[in-house]
């Protein structure tokens, strides 16, 4: 925010007193700003330190056995994929087709309204619940068990909220007259929507799919709830082959007393955040390429 | 001539069922169902976790399980006192509070009312990666790096313990508090900032006495918001602290939290169908409820906060 004129007039008359407690407010308020970007440091580094020493060629090829020289991630980092692409799958469209709905398609109804908010409070369901549902619905109810397709399915409620909420926040980005103009030439609802909209909030919504990929590639709980296999043997081949993901991995080793454990977690949190931070990354340089044409 | 062909009778345009028609009326109705299953899985959330819970209710009372301070449902002689998992996410959800909510308020500050562009574009994306590291990567700074340098300072603490719980989730839900506040924030009027300035004041009582109570409501908001996510979080604070029931207040225990508890039972493999199986439901539906009445009360909030300032 520029700072106004009148403000710098007013500065100098304030008594000493007053002056103390401005300076003093505004060093608590850049204060806490730093000590914000130093957590992010700490965080990561006090995360990842003791993991550099397991980045080896075995480490990626191996399984997660119950000796600690040989354990690997390779089933996890595959069952991660899995889930993931499966999640994605699921939830994006339904993601947009709903968001479509509420902000292009459906007038401002009661019901419209009660589907909107109920939206905005899925989102504030924590994710365990989602497990818990889960467990009873897909693992149980519809008998898929300990699958990635139960646990994409659980994923894919999960972010929901999100996608839609993302998309919806997209199509409001574009401008009226676009549509207008589309309307004007005699195109119907559905082919302004699809040919001059959707294209229109294809960055943002690209955006929030990234996101989604990486809230659906950290998020842990649901999983532990759903039932994941401990010790997988097997790389999984299908959508009913049992799995096991990276942040269950590191949950799993760093649950053991064992110190040694906590080097391969460490060293598998590298993995994963190095994933997640590269999604970002291609999120941020995506945006900007879009933004240029 | 030119009037009256500008006033001739336009052909009326037949209404006739092409396949355009068709395919658009299935659209439609794709993305009506789309956005229905968000109301299903509402209900199915509820309905799951009432229907289980409601059998745990005919077993065990709604004393008991409120106000019992005993906890061990998977005992041969259990007892299903939940007050020691309620005591464990109090902890939680007021510790990381104290430690959020000052430090994400006077980020939002700084980045409204003082921060230079540039600054902006280093906290902004920075408070970014921390809110989207996940949880079970908390957990894990809580048991190996907060809980040991906590213990070189001396403190008596377990290796599970309900503070680093606190401290790392305190520091996961800064960024929400700061990016909600900053969007209340930035929601007061201009004009209203400069008119406190013409009558003199400071920049740190136009802050504070001006911009601060203007969007109170909408930071108390981000306040509940983040109180809510504190109180459903599970990897940071089972890996962080712990897994044993404990009816305490000291920070300095392990403990065991409502969300805990549901991921350590599950792990166990428990009956289905038994009453230890139950008490998950029990306990999630408490869950649900307690985060369902923080979310709804902080939607009204924001919704004031917009009225507020049209």
């Amino acid at each position: 925010m520029a700072e106004p004129i009148v403000q710098k007039i007013g500065q100098a008359k304030l008594s000493p007193a007053r002056r103390f407690k401005d300076k003093l407010f505004a060093g608590l308020c850049l204060g806490s700003a730093i000590l914000g970007v130093l957590l992010l440091g700490v965080v990561l580094w006090g995360a990842v330190k003791d993991g550099f020493g397991g980045l080896t060629p075995r480490f990626f090829n191996g399984f997660p056995t119950a000796s600690i020289e040989r354990a690997g991630i390779k089933p996890a980092l595959i069952g991660t994929t899995w889930v993931v692409v499966l999640t994605l799958l699921i939830s994006i469209p339904l993601g947009v087709a709903a968001a479509i709905y509420l902000e292009e398609i459906a007038s401002k109804n009661k019901v419209n309204q009660v589907i909107q908010a109920n939206i905005a409070n899925l989102a504030g369901v924590p994710s365990i619940i989602y497990g818990i549902l889960g467990l009873a619905a897909f693992v149980r109810f519809f008998g898929m068990g300990q699958s990635i397709l139960a646990a994409a399915c659980t994923m894919s409620l999960l972010v929901l909220p999100t996608v839609i909420m993302t998309t919806q926040e997209a199509l409001r980005t574009v401008p009226k007259d676009l549509r207008e103009g589309s309307l004007a030439c005699g195109a119907t609802a559905w082919q302004t929507l699809l040919k001059m909209t959707l294209p229109c909030a294809l960055p943002p919504i690209f955006t929030g799919m990234i996101l989604t990929a990486s809230r659906a590639i950290g998020e842990t709980a649901p999983l532990l709830v759903i039932g994941v296999v401990a010790s997988t043997r097997e790389i999984p081949k299908g959508i009913r082959d049992p799995y096991t993901v990276l942040p269950i991995q590191i949950y799993n080793w760093s649950s053991m007393p064992q110190k040694e454990w906590h080097a391969l977690a460490a060293a598998a949190i590298i993995i994963l955040m190095a994933m997640l931070l590269s999604l970002n990354l291609i999120a941020i340089i995506l945006r900007n390429k879009t933004k240029r044409i | 001539m030119a009037i009256r062909e500008a006033t001739a009778p336009v052909p009326s345009i037949k209404r006739r069922v092409s396949s355009r028609t068709i395919r658009e009326w299935f659209l439609t109705n794709i993305c009506l169902s789309a956005g229905l299953l968000s109301i299903v899985t509402t209900l199915a959330i509820i309905l799951v976790l009432f229907n289980e819970a409601r059998q745990f209710f005919t077993k065990v009372s709604l004393v008991e399980f409120f106000t019992g301070r005993e906890w061990q449902p998977l005992f041969a002689e259990p007892k299903f006192g939940a007050l020691p998992l309620f005591t464990g996410t109090l902890q939680i959800a007021l510790g990381s509070a104290l430690i959020a909510l000052p430090i994400g308020l006077f980020i939002s500050i700084y980045l409204s009312e003082y921060a230079p562009p540039k600054v902006r574009g280093i906290v902004k994306p920075a408070l970014e990666v921390l809110a989207g590291v996940p949880t079970v990567v908390y957990g894990f700074l809580g048991l190996t790096f907060i809980t040991p340098i906590l213990k070189t300072w001396g403190l008596p603490l377990d290796t599970f313990n309900a503070l680093s719980g606190m401290i790392v989730v305190g520091i996961m839900i800064i960024p929400l508090v700061t990016s909600l506040s900053e969007d209340a924030i930035a929601a007061v009027p201009r004009a209203i900032r400069e008119a406190a300035y013409g009558l003199g004041a400071s920049k740190a009582e136009v802050s504070t006495g001006v911009v601060l109570k203007s969007a109170s409501s909408g930071i108390i908001a981000s306040f509940i918001l983040a109180i809510s996510r504190a109180v459903g979080e599970t990897m940071a604070v089972t890996l962080a602290s712990g897994a044993k029931p404990n009816f305490t207040l000291s920070p300095f225990e392990q403990i065991q939290t409502m969300t805990a508890f549901i991921a350590a039972t599950v792990k166990g493999d428990v009956p289905y169908g038994s009453t230890g199986y139950q008490t998950l439901f029990a306990v999630g539906f408490t869950l649900f409820v307690v985060t369902l009445i923080l979310n709804l009360i902080s939607m009204k909030l924001v919704k004031r906060l917009k009225r507020h300032h049209g």
